[in-house]
């Protein structure tokens, strides 16, 4: 569609997503529970029906966390014809977890990260790599995707979604374009030398100013996240299988990147890299369930 | 669990790294929260209902600054967290 006047593209938009599972009816489920990742950028709700994906929502984070998490479900419940009360348990992640008010328990990003990674790539994952929205974690874990050792960089946006949505305005390329994009130059630029968004910015426009064509631009800036990245893996280790979680997981460019870096190639998965987070939550929430029996009331 | 509480930035690394295994069984009172001038430890329930410390969330970004009065230019040949957790759970990156 052209742009029209006054009309501002809005390049860093990805594609939000809202599935459920046709095949299955939720109503023969004899546990459901539900998992809401409300994170900086992204919130997900995905929700579980004994123990098995049933459906999922991930959708670009409001204003606040309490309506994030009521805006992602209610996509989901809409889509399936649930209701909120046909879920015996929610479990909230995310930054904004302790915000999600039909909650009946909030757990960190790391854990259910882990706990998502080992369903979606499975039970011989040990090393997950998240790259969310405005921070980065390396998690270890054990092959019933409980974590044995993690660090976490949110100090700064490089390496994050955020810095991709930057750069794909910057360059005013769509941002699902960026990662096929960065592969389509003569020669491999190096990586752009900061770290920072801020100044990879402006060493950005510094570099289209050199005569560097907006492609080769971008590999040099998917070079720095994959380096910058790694140099955080490399802190914990990369034990064998290696799993890719959040919104930069569908970046090739960032991805294959990462994979030379390494030598090591990550495991490939059908389900949405954006839901580990909330995937990960409801599957605690069946453990719970499946231990303490459903909670007497819902939460909300 | 080895949880990993800190940074890397231009300067350097800074990272507290606390083996939380240990801190189930903790044989030291929980020294660690005593031993830190700054206070910078906490013990929290984690997402396994084990009950563990941990660097509060407010120092997790300015570590090198925050703990600059123990390394060796501020006068303490041992770290004070460190000496005290005689488990051998913490330990620093730089
Ligand atoms: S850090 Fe050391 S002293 Fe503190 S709780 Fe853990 S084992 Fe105990
Ligand atoms: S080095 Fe000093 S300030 Fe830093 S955590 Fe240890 S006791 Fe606290």
């Amino acid at each position: 569609m052209a742009e029209t006047a006054g009309e501002k593209k809005e390049y860093w938009r990805w594609q939000e997503n809202c599935w459920i599972d046709e095949s299955k009816n939720w109503r023969d489920a004899k546990i459901i529970t539900a998992g809401i990742d409300v994170g900086s950028v992204s919130s997900q709700a995905v929700i579980v029906c004994d123990g098995g994906l049933y459906g999922f929502n991930s959708m670009r984070t409001g204003n606040n966390s309490p309506d994030s998490a009521k805006n992602a479900i209610n996509g989901v419940l809409e889509k399936s014809g649930m209701k909120l009360e046909d879920i015996h348990y929610v479990v909230g992640t995310g930054y904004g977890r302790v915000n999600v008010p039909f909650a009946h328990k909030a757990i960190t990003e790391i854990a259910c990260h882990a706990r998502g990674a080992n369903y979606m790539g499975g039970s011989q994952i040990r090393t997950i790599l998240d790259m969310g929205g405005q921070d980065c974690k390396a998690i270890h874990c054990d092959e019933k995707g409980k974590v044995t050792n993690f660090l976490m960089n949110d100090k700064c946006a490089a390496g994050t979604g955020r810095g991709m949505e930057v750069i794909a305005d910057l360059m005013q390329i769509p941002i699902a374009e960026l990662g096929p994009r960065s592969f389509d130059v003569d020669e491999e630029p190096p990586a752009v030398s900061s770290t920072c968004v801020v100044f990879a910015k402006s060493e950005a426009l510094a570099l289209l100013k050199a005569g560097y064509s907006k492609n080769k631009v971008i590999a040099a800036y998917c070079q720095a996240m994959a380096e910058r990245v790694v140099s955080l893996l490399e802190r914990i280790g990369v034990e064998k299988e290696f799993f890719i979680t959040g919104g930069i997981a569908k970046n090739p460019g960032v991805v294959k990147r990462i994979e030379r870096l390494l030598g090591l190639q990550a495991v490939q998965t059908k389900y949405d890299s954006q839901i580990a987070g909330a995937l990960g939550a409801a599957l605690f929430g069946y453990t719970l369930v499946q231990k303490q029996g459903v909670p007497n009331k819902a939460a909300a | 669990m080895i949880a990993n509480y800190g940074y890397k930035d231009g300067s350097g690394e800074y990272y507290i790294s606390i083996d939380t295994d240990k801190c189930i069984v903790c044989e030291a009172g929980r020294a660690c929260l005593g031993a830190c001038p700054k206070g910078m430890f906490e013990i929290i329930s984690d997402d396994y209902d084990d009950e563990v410390a941990a660097v509060k969330q407010q120092f997790r970004r300015s570590l090198a600054f925050d703990c600059a009065q123990c390394k060796p230019a501020g006068g303490y040949t041992t770290l004070p967290c460190v000496s005290a957790c005689t488990p051998g759970a913490i330990k620093h990156s730089w």
